[in-house]
């Protein structure tokens, strides 16, 4: 390739180093209709024929009908819409409160755990057990607990609700998890960040408050956003205690129609709602990771 | 610096162990009121545990370190006594990235000193404008460069008047280009007064500077003294053993 577009006309002798024409820079690369066109075809061919395939396996079973009409009865679908939606905004609700709930609860217990000083030493061991025994314990097993164990104790002045002690068992179980990464969340800000609190004149607390808990809660918030979406789904989980959620409302059509159809419209508003959070947690992971790349530049 | 008046600093007999690693072995060291010592030496000779000792960040096993002539343990002091008094810099800035610079630079003054906002902005504001900061006062620290993060630790370690100011290798993380500000802001404040420790390998810089440099090796001064003599015709075998290291390095 020839540049000519930079011509050395200075005469020898007089500008010693005779300035290199620049090479141009290089040109939009030029992609063929072939080469642009077939990785997508590609990807669509492939994934037409994947799930197409697979749906054909699935309609050409000898069962496949009435297996339609067991689970995928539009008419039942809607028709146990109105039961189930409500229900789900029970899920809503449940969930909207031990959210808040188990982000105050976990950060508390991590900030416990990491109060310095041998006087701290019983609130640091009770918070280690706390959090070793619920994170060890199957939510299923919780809710049980709670749920129905509770209420049986019959103690005066506690509350009685299984929807109370349910949602309780879910907060108690989440906030010990949820401890855990607010805690990898404070031990990954950087120690020069705690001397130059410490070099200021911050007390421990302070430093906790103004240095180390705001960087913790932004390093991990894409964790914690995760944790939200796995509690959303958890909530069912209220179901097996009788809470009315959507799971039970579903069950509840479905033992009176002998259909199923009301389960994957249960399915479908969880979807609903947790597809649009995953997205939104991805974005923040992205936007965080940025941030980083950024810093250490 | 007469003996009969107290030093500002006194690092008397201090060493420090680190588990069963000696890391200060007896340094002894005064700075006189306005008074700027350079601190040299190979990495690991202790340089930056020294400072930490003196504003307490690190305790240390024995000897005393007296500021105005009166241990900077004592319960005189109370919580924050020292803090206000003997100020630190570090060579990764250490600013809190999740606040501005404003904030960065009043925290001390507001939350651990008590003095109100206003009082502790406008101070923060004319300290940012002394330094040629202006402007940045809303800005976080990510979107400073290099040279900009360090004059506003600079400041942040200025907002509570102390006495005494420690920079621990403050230009070492900054990009050449931007080091010569940086070091101007230290001049100025040598210009203004301010007793300083400093540690740092800018040869240059040190002879410039400073009143005396003290060599620091495996935890102990090895020699003292005005920086002409010391980084120019050093005494002591290990000195310029390790002058000889940092010219062959091109930094001298
Ligand atoms: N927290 C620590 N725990 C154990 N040893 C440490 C610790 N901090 C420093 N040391 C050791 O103490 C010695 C002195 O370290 P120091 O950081 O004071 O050296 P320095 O002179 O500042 O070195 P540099 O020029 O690399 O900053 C080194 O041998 C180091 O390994
Ligand atoms: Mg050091």
């Amino acid at each position: 390739m020839s540049t000519t577009a930079d011509t050395d006309a200075a005469a020898p002798g007089e500008h010693p180093p005779a300035r290199r024409a620049r090479p141009l820079p290089p040109r939009a690369e030029q992609v063929s209709a072939r080469d642009r066109w077939l990785p997508i075809g590609i990807a669509v061919a492939s994934t037409v024929v994947v799930f197409g395939g697979l749906a054909r396996v699935i309609t050409a079973s000898p069962t496949w009908p009435a297996i339609r009409a067991q689970f995928f009865d539009v008419d039942e679908m809607l028709a146990a819409l109105p039961q189930v939606w409500a229900g789900f905004l029970v899920n809503m609700r449940i969930w909207a409160v031990s959210l808040v709930l188990i982000a105050v609860a976990g950060l508390g217990v991590a900030i416990l755990r990491s109060l310095p000083g041998p006087w701290m030493a019983p609130v640091r061991v009770a918070a280690v057990v706390y959090v070793d025994l619920l994170r060890g314990m199957p939510a299923l097993l919780l809710v049980l607990l709670f749920g129905l164990g509770v209420p049986a104790l019959d103690i005066p002045g506690l509350p009685s609700g299984r929807l109370f002690w349910g949602t309780t068992a879910l907060v108690l179980g989440y906030a010990a998890y949820t401890s855990d990464v607010y805690r990898a969340g404070m031990q990954a800000v950087h120690d020069g960040q705690r001397a130059a609190a410490k070099s200021l004149g911050l007390t421990e607390w302070q430093i906790l408050r103004h240095a180390i808990v705001p960087q913790a809660i932004r390093n991990v918030t894409p964790a914690l956003l995760n944790l939200a979406v796995a509690l959303q789904k958890d909530v069912a989980l209220l179901s097996v205690i009788g809470v009315r959620e959507a799971v039970r409302e579903a069950q509840i059509y479905t033992s009176r129609t002998f259909n199923f159809s009301s389960m994957v419209t249960a399915t479908l508003l969880f979807l609903l709602a947790t597809v649009p959070l995953a997205r939104f947690t991805d974005r923040v992971a992205r936007r965080d990771q940025e941030r980083r790349l950024q810093r250490t530049r | 610096m007469s003996a009969a008046t107290v030093p500002k600093l006194r690092v008397d007999d201090v060493t420090k162990y680190y588990g069963s690693t000696l890391v200060l072995d007896g340094v002894d060291l005064d700075v006189a009121d306005h008074e700027v010592v350079c601190l040299i030496g190979a990495s690991g000779s202790g340089k930056s545990t020294l400072l930490r000792c003196v504003n307490r960040l690190e305790p240390f096993d024995h000897g005393r370190i007296m500021l105005d002539g009166v241990s900077v343990d004592d319960p005189s002091f109370g919580r924050t006594g020292l803090c206000r008094r003997v100020a630190i810099v570090f060579q990764a800035f250490n600013l809190f990235p999740h606040k501005t610079v404003l904030d960065n630079v009043t925290l001390a003054p507001r939350r651990v000193h008590r003095r109100d906002r206003a009082e502790a902005e406008a101070r923060a504001h004319e300290l940012l404008e002394r330094l040629g900061l202006d402007g940045l006062a809303a800005k976080y620290p990510e979107q400073l460069s290099g040279g900009q993060q360090q004059r506003v630790a600079v400041v942040r370690a200025l907002a509570t008047d102390p006495d005494v100011l420690l920079l621990d290798e403050v230009t070492a993380a900054l990009d050449p280009e931007l080091v010569g500000g940086v070091l101007d802001v230290i001049r100025d404040l040598k210009a203004g007064g301010m007793t300083m420790m400093i540690v740092t390998h800018e040869m240059a810089f040190a002879r410039d500077v400073a009143d005396r440099v003290a060599f620091l090796d495996g935890g102990r001064i090895v020699e003292v003294g005005p920086p002409d003599r010391v980084l120019r015709d050093p005494t002591e075998p290990r000195t310029r053993a390790f002058l000889q290291r940092i010219i062959e390095a091109g930094r001298l």
